[in-house]
């Protein structure tokens, strides 16, 4: 079973692995930090946010510091999709962001069957929602 | 020593010792017991009794259901007929206490961080006023209360307290909360950022009563009324609490009398229970591990600096436990300190709004979540260090919170919102103090705060100025309302300003501009409350980028009313226009981080803010180029940004997508990367440092290690390494003190000859 945690990322619970969602490229060990298997770029914040006022009239210019931080960049390094963005000071160790038990995520998902992809995006607040849950949702919590 | 004692003596001695203690307590501060707690109370003997005797869920939902209808009933008078700006736009909360101070039913709109933060007051009125006999809890009786040392956000924001008693005997509370802005603080509005102490933010009311036979005591409204800006604000919404409070306690003492004392009391603990229960079992479905996050607040509001939030949020089983350890230091002399029950009522909002807005609104929502902080941290400040801003803290606690939540839940089969990036988390808005048209003197705040941009979701973009971060509903107001009552006026108003947008798959919702100016007032001035100007204060999720960073920025000495008169072309609607092409001869432009403190505004000078942007969701490239040509064509984003950011190729004339150049483009970005990109381990070879590098004024841990916390250097003050176990609380120097030594160098260095 492979097991969706981010847009980009699952974690294939038999081979113990991390992989792309995009194109199933193998990250690396899931009991591991996914990011030491990505490519890393650190990105002026200037580039992604740009002044839209002029930097050469005021200090203040919309565009967030760069001396102060950088965007790290986090991509696939086979099909070069940008998996995370990650705002740190300059010099910050990145986080181990997802540590998952991965013993536990086992015997979580022994009963359960895959999401799709409105599943995982979440539904609408109760009361709001056009749709309604899936017959296996209903099933497996008891019909709530 | 040397002195023989006979057994028992000492005990004897120390039972006295205590009772004299006990007799003679020189000051009731806040009780470390109530406000460490957010648990529900232990179940007393009268709601166990009730329990037992009535457990029918038909009954007990439709009593639920009544006083909940009662609490919104009580809202929407509130909020209809309350004086204070904040009271009609929705900043106020009202609900049904349990007997223990348990808030059990609060209504559905408003700001919910209150929903697990205004039971601590009506516990320590349960615990030392009831037997008081100087002070006593009677019928008719209602108490106020204020100071978040003592259960609340800050001090801007008035509690109303009835006790409710059925047969003579204590049933429920009744209360209401409301935003009433001025509160005699150092600065007007009742948000002081200039206060450098607790005693220069305003009014501290510890809970007392001000109520008695359901009358407001004369002699101490006169007081509260002389001790801040706007004493008609004071008493008007006294009043109206009480008024509202009342409404409450007919409708709880209604519904015992259609279904019994049993009923009522066991439907109130029996919600609390249910809820707390129903908690667990939505937790228990979240993988277990641990998420990390960080955000960077990037100043105190009176200076720039890097203040560190750091959280590690585990699950395990049904335990969900916030470790906000290794987070900055509290400032000793900045009002930007959360107290730790603030902290707790922020998250606790959380999942009332953006997680489960479902679940009934009560405090047991956050029952079964931990929270652990440092000691004297920016997230657990002591008694005495100021926090009436304390939303420069807790917002960036609640973002990283809501960054770390989504980690959990995407992945997870059950889920009732969707899965969103952070909600844009700065209050962008004008406080203002002054004399009004009508002679009057006021002190408050604009309610553009409530327009927020949404964080994107998984599956669609962001709704733009929707709601504030605090309250799932809430409203602007009318702008011409508000010129009838107060002297300035808002000259753009509700424009979305182009590339103010967080990047994804699917973008932030955007916020929109402001300028402000006064008109027709003797004294008036403005402040701004925002970090958020050289670190972006609301990150993205899964790969989406953040929001911008926002500016204040000021034009004066160009009176734009008379601009108008003689010369109206020149005037721009626009805040890039007019600070980049600046079109008025002899007027100053400048630019700031959006921390002003109370300023006075002239006649025609301009104060120029900007709403924010929601977090962004996904990769940039993955986004539909049909959304990013609607977004150009709704000027919502710029050229540059939909062929740099996005690479979209089109006719820049027509619109007209090229798909086919379109996938061309982004695959040779998709390239790029990967040439760019460095492995992870040679990556954190070049980049990560062992300490903060001497350039960052940087406050809070480094790294994995969360037991060495930094602060500094700042402004000639050298960095400090403390023991997260023994901090000192950081003391910064007047920014003036640090404009004014700048200039002296520079002086010197003049009168040397040198060049600066
Ligand atoms: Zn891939």
């Amino acid at each position: 079973m492979k097991v969706p945690v981010t847009e980009y990322l699952e974690i294939d619970l038999e081979r113990e692995l991390w992989l792309c969602r995009r194109c199933g490229h193998e990250v690396g060990p899931a009991r591991q930090a996914y990011k030491e298997g990505l490519l890393v770029y650190a990105r002026d914040p200037a580039e992604i946010h740009k002044p839209i006022l002029d930097p050469a009239l005021y200090e203040f210019t919309f565009a967030p510091d760069g001396k102060w931080i950088s965007i790290l960049e986090y991509y696939c390094p086979d099909c070069g999709v940008m998996m995370e963005t990650e705002y740190l000071p300059i010099g910050h160790p990145p986080l181990n962001d997802m540590q998952f038990d991965l013993d536990a995520l086992k015997a979580q998902w022994s009963g359960r069957e895959p999401l799709t992809e409105a599943e995982l995006a979440g539904p609408d607040p109760v009361g709001m929602s056009q749709h309604h849950h899936s017959h296996k949702q209903k099933h497996e919590h008891g019909g709530r | 020593m040397g002195k023989v004692e006979k057994p028992g003596q000492a005990v004897r001695e120390q039972a006295l010792i205590d009772q004299f203690l006990a007799d003679n307590v020189l000051f009731l501060g806040p009780d470390p017991e109530i406000m460490h707690e957010h648990d529900i109370a232990p179940i007393a003997e009268l709601e166990r009794e009730a329990m037992r005797r009535e457990s029918d869920p038909a009954v007990l939902a439709l009593i639920r259901d009544r006083l909940q209808a009662g609490a919104n009933e009580a809202f929407e008078m509130l909020e209809q007929m309350g004086a204070a700006p904040g009271a009609k736009w929705g900043d106020l909360i009202t609900g049904v206490y349990t007997a223990s101070g348990d808030l059990a039913v609060s209504s559905a709109g408003g700001v919910l961080i209150f929903a697990s933060l205004v039971h601590h007051p009506v516990k320590f009125i349960n615990k030392y006023w009831t037997t008081d006999t100087s002070v006593g809890v009677r019928p008719g009786d209602a108490f106020i209360h204020n100071d978040a040392r003592y259960g609340n956000i800050h001090n801007t924001d008035q509690s109303m307290m009835l006790p409710i008693f059925h047969d003579g005997r204590l049933v429920a509370w009744a209360g209401a909360t409301v935003h009433e802005g001025e509160n005699g603080a150092i600065e007007p509005g009742g948000m002081p950022s200039l206060a450098e102490q607790v005693y220069e933010e305003g009014l501290k009311m510890s809970p007392f009563k001000i109520v008695e036979n359901y009358e407001l005591k004369k002699d101490l409204v006169t007081f509260l009324q002389n001790s801040v800006r706007e004493p008609k604000l004071q008493y008007e919404d006294l009043k109206v609490k009480l008024f509202v409070c009342r409404r409450i306690e007919e409708r709880v003492k209604s519904a015992i009398e259609e279904f019994g004392l049993d009923a009522v009391v066991s439907a109130l603990r029996g919600g609390l229970e249910d809820t707390k229960k129903e908690v667990s079992r939505r937790v228990s479905a979240w993988p277990d591990g641990t998420v990390r996050s960080m955000i960077i607040a990037d100043g105190t509001l009176r200076e720039n600096c890097l203040i560190k939030i750091n959280l590690a949020l585990t699950k395990k089983g049904d335990e969900l436990i916030f470790d906000f350890r290794g987070s900055s230091p509290e400032f000793a002399n900045r009002a930007n300190n959360t107290l730790l029950s603030s902290l707790k009522g922020m998250l606790c909002q959380l999942f009332l709004v953006f997680v489960w807005p479902d679940l009934p609104r009560n405090q047991a929502v956050f029952a079964p979540i931990r929270v652990i902080t440092d000691d004297k941290s920016a997230l657990h400040s002591s008694y005495t260090t100021p926090n009436a801003q304390s939303m420069m803290t807790f917002f960036p606690a609640f973002t990283a919170g809501q960054q770390a939540v989504a980690k959990f839940l995407y992945g997870c089969p059950e889920k009732f919102t969707k899965v969103i990036a952070p909600w844009h988390n700065m209050i962008h808005t004008f406080i203002y103090g002054g004399i009004t048209q009508h002679g009057e003197m006021v002190g408050n705040l604009c309610a553009d705060l409530n327009g927020m941009g949404g964080g994107a979701h998984a599956d669609r973009d962001g709704e733009h100025a929707v709601a504030p971060i605090f309250a799932p509903m809430a409203d602007l107001g009318e702008q011409e309302m508000n010129e009838e009552e107060v002297p300035f006026i808002q000259i753009v108003s509700k424009k979305l300003m182009k590339d103010n947008q967080a990047f994804g798959k699917y973008r932030g919702g955007q916020g929109y501009e402001m300028i402000a100016s006064s008109l027709g007032s003797p004294l008036w001035g403005f402040m701004c409350s925002c970090i958020g100007s050289k670190i972006p204060s609301t990150p993205g999720l899964f790969g989406g980028y953040s929001s911008p960073t926002y500016p204040l920025c000021k034009i004066k000495g160009a009176d734009v009313f008379e601009v108008w008169k003689t010369e109206p072309q020149k005037f721009e609607f626009s805040i890039p226009r007019l600070m980049n092409e600046r079109p008025f001869k002899g007027a100053s432009y400048t630019s700031h981080h959006s921390g002003l403190q109370f300023e006075i505004a002239n006649r025609g000078d301009l104060y120029m803010i900007t709403q924010g942007s929601g977090g962004g969701y996904g990769d940039v490239l993955e986004r539909d180029p049909e959304l990013v040509i609607r977004d150009l064509e709704e000027e919502l984003i710029s050229h540059e940004t939909a062929r740099d950011i996005y690479r979209v190729v089109y006719n820049p004339e027509t619109l007209l997508l090229d798909r086919a150049a379109t996938e061309a483009a982004r695959a040779a970005e998709r390239k790029a990367r990967k040439a760019r990109g460095l492995p992870y381990k040679a990556f954190l070879k070049q980049w990560a440092t062992e300490e903060p590098p001497p350039h960052l004024p940087y406050y809070g841990s480094w790294g994995e290690d969360r037991s060495t916390i930094y602060a500094g250097p700042f402004a000639g003050v050298p960095r400090a390494r403390m023991n997260a176990a023994a901090i000192q609380p950081v003391y910064m120097p007047n920014p003036k003190d640090v404009k004014i030594a700048e200039l002296e160098r520079r002086i010197q260095m003049l009168e040397r000859g040198a060049s600066v």
